[in-house]
């Protein structure tokens, strides 16, 4: 057992890395942003400041649980996660690292900054063309939407900006 | 339940707020599975699971203030019908496709322009929460928006079907902008909310070719916990389980 005093906050983040979304499972949590600070407590506790992506996403519990199960494998049993809402989680925080991640697991990343509705323009993942159509708002998961590609025909999802 | 000298907006308003959301987000989700095509079904799940995340947040936000051990799930599940506070307009039912898209183009319309305030506001919380929900209501107005063309401009049959829903829903629109006491002094300007409200539904409408009705009765009551014959069912499904075993968790 390590004693949670010892810890620096740079081990934290280290170890955080390695905690993956569990929807877009290529994405660590540090490539989306979610991680907005690390804390030692007062009495030598850790506290881990996290953001929603989205206001229902399902899989924040998960992300939490994770995370703690992260530190255990560490050692540090002693977590405390607190969730924020402000300010608002937006795609510009997610890394170009991610965005390169996410390309090549075959969902289009985020296109111009947040609060921007592309729709035209999105490219292929699969072939690159940027002949692709919006065929619905809302994808597989509330932060993707459905596209398909006019030249290859794939569907394909786009990571919306937010 | 008392009210916390801390809180800058009424708890009353906040519960109004959170069942609005979760009510809407129930009637949305009898949808799954029965969508008219895969893409919608998912789209108007999709919506369901924003709006209860957005009541979980304003639950959470209203147990913090009103303390006693209550939960967001307390909240929820344990009050009764004369206790919510919705907007009548989410309880009714969801008639056809038509109906549904249009009761969501007129709340999340309005849910736009209160939160475009709301997230200035001085209660930093529900400036937050305001903040984060607008960026989802944002996707939500301009889908619902396009279906509303879409049906209003499409065959004489969507066409008639939108008549339809318009006379159906058209009258439960006002009580958005008819203030419940507890609506009296949070500072939001509900006459502005009403006018960029109707200017947005006009502009639809226009492109929809569908009748703007002027002048329609005001149906209100679920601001005060004066309801349809609706909610009762829709809290015996949704509440039976904690009400038959209390604390029930999975
Ligand atoms: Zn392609």
């Amino acid at each position: 057992m390590v004693a949670s005093t010892n810890i620096s906050i740079q081990t934290v983040w280290q170890i955080l890395a390695t905690v993956t979304d569990p929807e877009v499972p290529v994405l660590t949590i540090m490539d989306l942003g979610i991680v907005r600070d690390i804390k030692i407590m007062e009495d030598a506790g850790i506290e881990v400041i996290i953001t929603p992506t989205y206001t229902g996403c399902p899989a924040m519990d998960m992300i939490s649980m994770n995370i703690k199960l992260a530190m255990v494998e560490h050692g540090y049993t002693h977590v405390k996660i607190t969730s924020i809402l402000s300010p608002a989680w937006t795609t510009d925080w997610m890394s170009e690292e991610g965005k390169r991640k996410l390309k090549e697991y075959g969902i289009a990343p985020p296109k111009g900054n947040a609060g921007t509705i592309a729709e035209d323009g999105i490219e292929c993942p699969q072939c690159h063309s940027f002949h692709t159509k919006l065929l619905s708002e809302f994808g597989s998961t509330a932060c993707k939407a459905l596209y398909q590609c006019q030249d290859c025909k794939e569907p394909f999802d786009y990571f919306k900006c937010h | 339940m008392l009210p916390n000298p801390n809180s800058k907006y009424p708890i009353p308003y906040i519960l109004h707020l959170a069942d609005s959301t979760l009510i809407l987000s129930q009637r949305n989700s009898e949808w799954c599975g029965h969508g008219p095509i895969l893409e919608q079904d998912i789209a108007i799940t999709n919506i369901s699971l924003d709006l209860i995340g957005q009541s979980r947040n304003f639950y959470r936000y209203a147990a913090s203030l009103i303390g006693n051990d209550a939960t967001e799930d307390s909240l929820a599940y344990l009050r009764t019908e004369r206790e919510f506070k919705n907007l009548l307009i989410t309880e009714l039912p969801n008639g056809d496709w038509g109906q549904t898209i249009l009761r969501q183009f007129f709340f999340s319309t309005y849910q736009f322009y209160l939160f475009q305030q709301m997230q200035n506001s001085n209660d930093g919380q529900l400036a937050a929460i305001a903040a984060k929900a607008l960026k989802e209501v944002t996707y939500h107005v301009r889908w619902s928006s396009e279906w509303v063309v879409r049906l209003g401009d499409g065959t004489d049959e969507s066409h008639q079907r939108m008549l339809h829903a318009i006379d159906e829903l058209k009258s439960y629109t006002g009580e958005f902008f008819v203030p419940a006491d507890y609506e009296k002094e949070i500072g939001l300007d509900i006459n502005l909310i009403r006018q960029q409200w109707e200017e947005k539904i006009k502009a639809v409408f226009e492109e929809a070719t569908l009748p703007y009705p002027e002048k329609t009765f005001t149906q209100t009551g679920g601001k005060t916990g004066i309801h349809t014959e609706h909610l009762g069912f829709i809290l015996a499904e949704m509440q039976h389980l904690q009400r038959t075993y209390p604390g029930a968790a999975w």
